[in-house]
């Protein structure tokens, strides 16, 4: 789709966002595990879906709503490949990962969750991956467990998992990669474990999905769930993947034109997947852009995508333990693209407000990760996080700027 | 460091972020609230003991950035022996500060958090401890706050 190449001689020119300054500094953005930042093949595509084939999609028949049409579907096809998704139909859009979640657990969940049944989480799953699946609890009278976490080293407590894998549990819904401690988490063998135990599993990938290749067949899970906003894709879409014959045997979660065979007065049909949860107007022209940023990627190449990201991430772990006072969250080891720490005596935010001064963007804060925070003894932290346009000079501006914060608390 | 940086975080606001004043749990009080800002994860918990309409003794407990934590703690200076009219009038002068910037005409300390106003995302950090404050002289009498009180 994109008219050129991308080169990694010249990733940067490729962001037009980056190119500014921030309080009189060039832009350090750093910030990538909230959202990434867009190419111009993105942006073109979005452009060019918009001037020229923008029309409702689905029954149209008339020339540019069959454009939109192909665009979407095309997109969807796309998606699929991405992550080796056995057929399109396997593929439902969402707003992002937690619709995307809580689409499993509503539909899935509110016809197959009973009381007696469990629902086996971890304990460091974003809200996102555990609000659902309490509301859902709360509506079927399932019960909620979770896998422990080591402590600041941030691993699963895979020897836990015999002892709360029973058979009781329907489904285990986990991260591939920590959005606080940068933990990848080995998704097969969990999935293989899940399936001894007849459980079906749902793997959070919001973290993982711009920064790896990934194979959906290959991984074994039964649901996987992304956001195309962090994977250089516009904000507003994202995407639900379901092996087919479970996503064919679920009811819908909402209703409304696109998503029905035949309507009644009283009562409707459904189609089948994936327009039965597409309830509405789709959000067609982001799809699109969402296959441009999967072009993208794949152009680059996902696997030196991953190794640029986790080079970056261990490079930031080493220069920021130098630091006096510093408590470094996560693996110390094998890390997906993002560092995370904190201070004992200077508050997350106040120094996230100083980098920003120097032109840097971080987050600080509990990640909408409160009770992992809790169960470290932590109320926040402060992450780097980083994407293929980051660049090692960076971690420097960023350790320079933490210790210029350090030296003026702790004047 | 620029001019905007220095206005946030002025001695004033240092000084009471590294030795908070009243902080910790007040064994003889008997109001207490909690407020939290689920944004960003602080929290702080004012206990007041108050005696004939007046706040005779105030204190918090919590965890946030130097600008909630020194806000909360200022604050305490400010409300001992108020009325909870008294209170009130003055987080209105209070929050007037940190959103305009504009200091009032009576010298105060609460003027060091004028700078806040240039950080619209700082101030309810700044103004969290009161909000506490003020939720604890609406609540009811209860016994002295011995056990924990306050909600996780």
């Amino acid at each position: 789709m994109s008219a050129v190449t991308p080169s990694w001689d010249n990733v940067r020119g490729d962001f037009p966002t980056l190119h500014q300054e921030v309080n009189g500094h060039p832009l350090v953005y750093l910030d990538n595990a909230a959202t990434t930042q867009k190419p111009r093949a993105v942006l073109a595509a979005l452009q060019r879906f918009y001037e020229r084939d923008n029309a409702n999609v689905h029954r149209g028949l008339h020339a540019l709503s069959m454009r939109a049409t192909e665009g979407y579907e095309g997109a969807r096809g796309r998606v699929a490949g991405f992550i080796h998704a056995a057929a399109p139909e396997e593929i439902v859009f969402t707003r992002g990962t937690t619709e995307s979640i809580n689409l499993v657990a509503a539909s899935w969940g509110g016809a197959n969750l009973k009381a007696g049944d469990v629902i086996l989480l971890t304990e460091m799953e974003h809200h996102s991956n555990l609000v659902p699946w309490q509301l859902i609890a709360q509506r079927t009278g399932a019960t909620l467990r979770y896998l422990p976490v080591t402590g600041d080293e941030g691993l699963l407590d895979l020897a836990a998992l015999d002892r709360v894998l029973t058979p009781e549990v329907k489904v285990f819904a986990f991260t591939h990669i920590s959005n606080t401690l940068g933990t990848v988490n080995p998704v097969a063998e969990l999935c293989a474990r899940a399936r001894q135990v007849g459980a079906i599993t749902v793997v959070d990938a919001a973290q993982s999905i711009g920064h790896l290749p990934l194979d959906v067949q290959a991984l074994g899970c039964d649901f996987l769930a992304f956001s195309g906003h962090k994977m250089a894709a516009p904000t507003g879409i994202g995407a639900l993947y379901g092996r087919r014959e479970l996503l064919e045997a679920m009811p819908p979660w909402q209703g409304g034109g696109g998503m029905i065979a035949h309507v009644d007065f009283f009562a409707s049909r459904w189609k089948p997947t994936p327009e039965r949860f597409e309830a509405g107007t789709p959000n067609f022209a982001d799809a699109v852009g969402l296959g441009a940023a999967c072009d993208y990627l794949d152009a680059l190449g996902r696997d030196r995508i991953e190794a640029h990201d986790g080079r970056l991430a261990r490079e930031a772990y080493a220069r920021l333990a130098e630091l006096p006072g510093i408590r470094l969250i996560g693996p110390a080891g094998e890390r997906g693209g993002l560092v995370s720490f904190a201070f004992a005596d200077v508050h997350a935010h106040d120094i996230v407000t100083f980098a920003d001064e120097d032109g840097i963007a971080l987050r600080g804060g509990h990640h909408c990760n409160q009770p992992l925070m809790r169960k470290l003894g932590l109320t926040s932290t402060v992450r780097a996080s980083f994407y293929v346009y980051n660049e090692a000079a960076e971690i420097e501006a960023l350790v320079a700027s933490l210790r210029r914060t350090l030296k003026f608390f702790r004047a | 460091m620029s001019s905007d940086l220095s206005d946030l975080y002025q001695q004033v606001i240092l000084d009471h972020n590294r030795r908070p004043r009243n902080r910790g749990r007040l064994p003889t009080a008997n109001r207490v609230a909690h407020g939290d800002n689920p944004t960003c994860g602080d929290q702080c918990d004012v206990y007041l003991r108050v005696a004939d309409g007046r706040i005779a003794d105030i204190s918090f407990e919590g965890s946030g950035c130097a600008i909630s934590q020194a806000s909360a703690s200022l604050m305490t200076t400010q409300l001992k022996g108020r009325t909870a009219a008294e209170a009130e009038k003055l987080y209105g002068e209070f929050h007037e500060i940190v959103t305009t910037g504009k200091e009032p005409e009576e010298i105060s300390d609460l003027a060091a958090f004028a700078g806040v106003h240039a950080f619209p995302a700082r101030i309810k950090c700044a103004t969290l401890g009161w909000h506490a404050a003020l939720n604890a002289l609406k609540s009811e009498d209860q016994e002295p706050a011995t056990t924990e009180t306050h909600r996780d």
